[in-house]
């Protein structure tokens, strides 16, 4: 069996290290040697956060080469364009489509790319477009987005539900719970659909 | 009974080794990529832990706890190495009582430090063995092996990790405590621990022939596996380049270094021997390619395929050695950059802000209020390392003869941690040699950047105990300096106006800057809207740098918006606005 490789890219403070923890749970939960890496320190304050989950039989590097990654989870879309380079040949993007402006864009220096979904498009034929946001306030919490697009991946991936079910329980304050494992069923339902 | 097992971070990894080996006391300065593991440490109440305000007393109190009879661990990321310098060349010749591991977090392609440098180096130069492991597993497990040699050497050992052991994460089966049978008492031991030339001359003998005694372990010891597969290409790697090999080619022979100084002589010869063409595969400096060099080992391919900057990675080093380039479209080029910013609400925004307006140099130094050297406020023009920012302003203010040019003119800043780290030694010599610059003290009551860790002036300690709260302007006042000034950094007229009185000095001047941090008190203030009618869309609020602001356009219209859910409510942008149009949420 191949290992599979899961690039997980956002803005610091989004929730990816959490989403990745979820990942890496579940594969050695299911029996599956696994390593997962990012780069923290700078990226508290509001920088690019990037975070590499691989699982499979045996693993050797933490860290996945660009062209290498089965999916990119891009948490944010410029984020998920800045990142498209890693993902294989037939490889997935799922990617929430809410923007958060760099602080160069905020503070008037650069321009956020107009047309960032038809360049991520234009090099992922395999695309799903989540509302992370929409969706996560529909949880009741904005901020669990993350967990709404653990949900979207959830589904290209021969683990139980059940099992997803269980590490969010264990791995997320029992009063965030419920409205988690909702944001997680709303992420798989909006790609099935 | 099915064994524990957990999935931990090289640094996780650590702390529970330590706690398996026995270990009583650890002390570290945070620094990334090193920090977590003390902050795990913590959490394993056999073990006493605490910060130190900088390296080198880490590293004294582990060597006090050492001689003492316990085992210790001391940590820091590779620069804090250079700090704890003095120390540790002193305490090779001692050696130890209770076995003692030096961590060393080295930062390859500087993912969040000044430098790159390749401790090995200091271990050999200050002849004490080095231990890195490839993995979390082996993090762990390596400590109980370390610190073993330790006491069977009588030598400190130096565990090198990099960013990426440090921070990846990986299966870990976990074992119990095992407590030490020594006894921790102290024993008098004149020749062996103090010092003097008379004693240092009957030590340095003894650190001579404990590396030759280390080369020989090096033959036997499991750190040092050879992993034979085919014998066209044989690889000598270590620390997570090993991963890499592993991944990229599968097939070759591989020695494995896990004790990386002192070297296997007799082991390298021997792969060297059955394999067709030996490659070193190495992040940083050539460190071992030169020693293998020497040894008269022909080496096919090292720092010629695998360079001396950066981090290696497995598609690298599989293009290098087959020769391959992989073409890859790589959209990032065009994009606008992310890069780290002070947070909605930080007290270094407003201060940075004035300093760009008074158009000073400014000598920066290591914490948060770095990120005032980035764009758009870009107002830091020298930073080198921890404390240096008062020493270097004095020798600037000493040779410049500013008179009323503001661009002449230098303003040291300084954070809480890093003026308890190395400042107070600058400032002291400030005073005591009439420097007429201006320092200041940007005090939030936290060591900021490596995520909030206590320091002396937070009023808590590492295990959350009540602890003093040091009094910045009393220690300045003690120095025998009389012009302090304290400001409020969210009052921009207040901080323009008391810097023009501290820039027109005579004298040495301090100005304290009190604020928390904002990642750990928020600003009890709501946010701030803006008026669109009043907004011109000038993008002057912009230029303070602040993610909860942008821009946004109606056609013609142009408007900046405040992000309510990410606005602290510091008011800073407020305070920049010429047409009044940002203000208070009625």
């Amino acid at each position: 069996m191949e290992n599979t490789n899961i690039l997980l890219a956002g803005v610091g403070g989004q929730g990816v290290l959490l989403a990745s923890q979820i990942f890496t749970s579940v594969a050695i939960e299911a029996d599956l040697d696994v390593k997962q890496s990012e780069v923290h320190g700078m990226s508290q304050r509001g920088g690019s956060v990037t975070s590499h989950v691989r699982f499979g039989e045996k693993v050797y590097s933490p860290t996945i080469d660009p062209g290498e990654a089965d999916f990119l989870i891009g948490f944010e879309r410029l984020e998920t364009l800045r990142n498209v380079h890693c993902l294989k040949a037939g490889g997935t993007i799922i990617y929430n489509t809410m923007r958060i402006n760099p602080s160069t864009v905020a503070a008037g220096v650069s321009e956020y790319p107009g047309d960032v979904p038809e360049q991520i498009l234009a090099f992922g034929e395999k695309t799903f477009l989540i509302d992370g946001l929409g969706l996560a306030e529909q949880a009741g919490n904005t901020r669990s987005s993350n967990v709404v697009m653990v949900g979207a991946v959830s589904t290209f991936l021969p683990l139980p539900e059940s099992l997803w079910e269980a590490k969010i329980k264990e791995l997320l304050p029992p009063k965030l719970v419920d409205l988690n494992l909702k944001a997680f069923h709303l992420g798989r339902e909006a790609v099935k659909k | 009974m099915s064994e524990e097992r957990a999935i931990l971070s090289g640094n996780e990894a650590i702390a529970r080794g330590v706690w398996e080996a026995g270990v009583r006391l650890a002390c570290a300065y945070p620094g990334t990529p090193s920090t977590e593991i003390l902050e795990n440490v913590k959490n394993y109440p056999d073990i006493y832990s605490e910060w130190a305000p900088n390296e080198k007393v880490a590293l004294e109190v582990g060597i006090g706890s050492s001689i003492a009879g316990a085992r210790t661990l001391v940590t820091m990321k590779h620069v804090g190495i250079n700090v704890a310098a003095d120390p540790l060349f002193t305490f090779s010749y001692t050696g130890v009582n209770g076995g003692l591991i030096l961590v060393s977090a080295d930062d390859p392609a500087m993912h969040s430090s000044q430098n790159e440098q390749d401790n090995r180096n200091y271990a050999k130069f200050a002849k004490i063995p080095v231990v890195e492991a490839s993995d979390s597993q082996e993090c762990k497990d390596f400590v109980a092996i370390a610190l073993d040699i330790s006491e069977q050497f009588d030598t400190p050992v130096m565990y090198r990790t990099t960013t990426r052991t440090s921070h990846s994460k990986s299966i870990v089966t976990l074992g119990e405590r095992k407590e030490q049978p020594g006894k921790v008492e102290l024993v008098k031991n004149m020749p062996k621990y103090t010092m003097l030339p008379v004693s240092a001359k009957q030590r340095h003998p003894l650190v001579e022939e404990r590396i030759l005694k280390l080369k020989e372990y090096a033959e036997t010891t499991e750190l040092n596996r050879v992993e034979m597969n085919d014998s066209k290409i044989g690889v000598i790697t270590n620390g997570i380049s090993y991963q890499y090999v592993k991944e990229a080619l599968p097939n070759v022979s591989v020695l494995k270094l896990g004790l990386t100084y002192p070297l296997p002589e007799n082991k390298i010869k021997d792969f060297a021997g059955k394999v067709d063409k030996l490659l070193i595969i190495e992040e940083g400096d050539p460190f071992f390619e030169e020693q293998i060099t020497v040894m008269g080992v022909k080496i096919d391919h090292g720092k010629d395929l695998f360079p001396l900057v950066g981090e290696l990675s497995a598609a690298f080093i599989k293009a290098q050695v087959e020769g391959v380039t992989v073409e890859l479209k790589d959209p990032a080029a065009g994009l606008p950059g992310r890069p780290p910013a002070f947070c909605p609400g930080c007290s270094h925004r407003g201060i940075f802000t004035i300093l760009k307006k008074l158009k000073v140099f400014v000598s920066g130094d290591i914490g948060c209020y770095t990120l005032g050297a980035l764009p758009p406020i870009g107002a830091m023009h020298a930073c080198v390392c921890m404390g240096a920012s008062i020493s270097m302003g004095h020798g600037m203010a000493k040779v410049i003869d500013a008179g009323d040019d503001m661009t002449q003119k230098v303003v040291s800043v300084i954070g809480d941690s890093t003026f308890f780290h190395s400042g107070m030694t600058s400032l002291l010599n400030c005073i005591y040699n009439k420097s007429n610059s201006v320092a200041m003290i940007l005090d939030n009551r936290t060591t900021g950047m490596t995520g909030g860790q206590e320091n002396p002036g937070s009023g808590k300690t590492l295990a959350g105990e009540d602890a003093i709260s040091a009094d910045i302007p009393a220690l300045v006042k003690a120095f025998g300096i009389k012009n302090i000034i304290t400001i409020d950094p969210y009052d921009l007229k207040d901080i323009e106006d008391k810097m023009k009185v501290a820039l027109a000095a005579e004298e040495m001047t301090v100005v304290v800057v009190e604020a928390p941090c904002v990642l750990r008190y928020r600003i009890s203030h709501p946010a701030w809207v803006v008026d669109r009618d009043k907004c011109t869309g000038c993008k002057q609020c912009l230029k303070v740098s602040c993610n909860a602001l942008s821009l946004e356009e109606d056609g013609d219209d142009k408007f900046v918006v405040i992000d309510p859910n990410m606005c602290a409510g510091c008011g800073v942008c407020a305070q920049v606005c010429k047409f009044d149009a940002i203000g208070e949420n009625k």
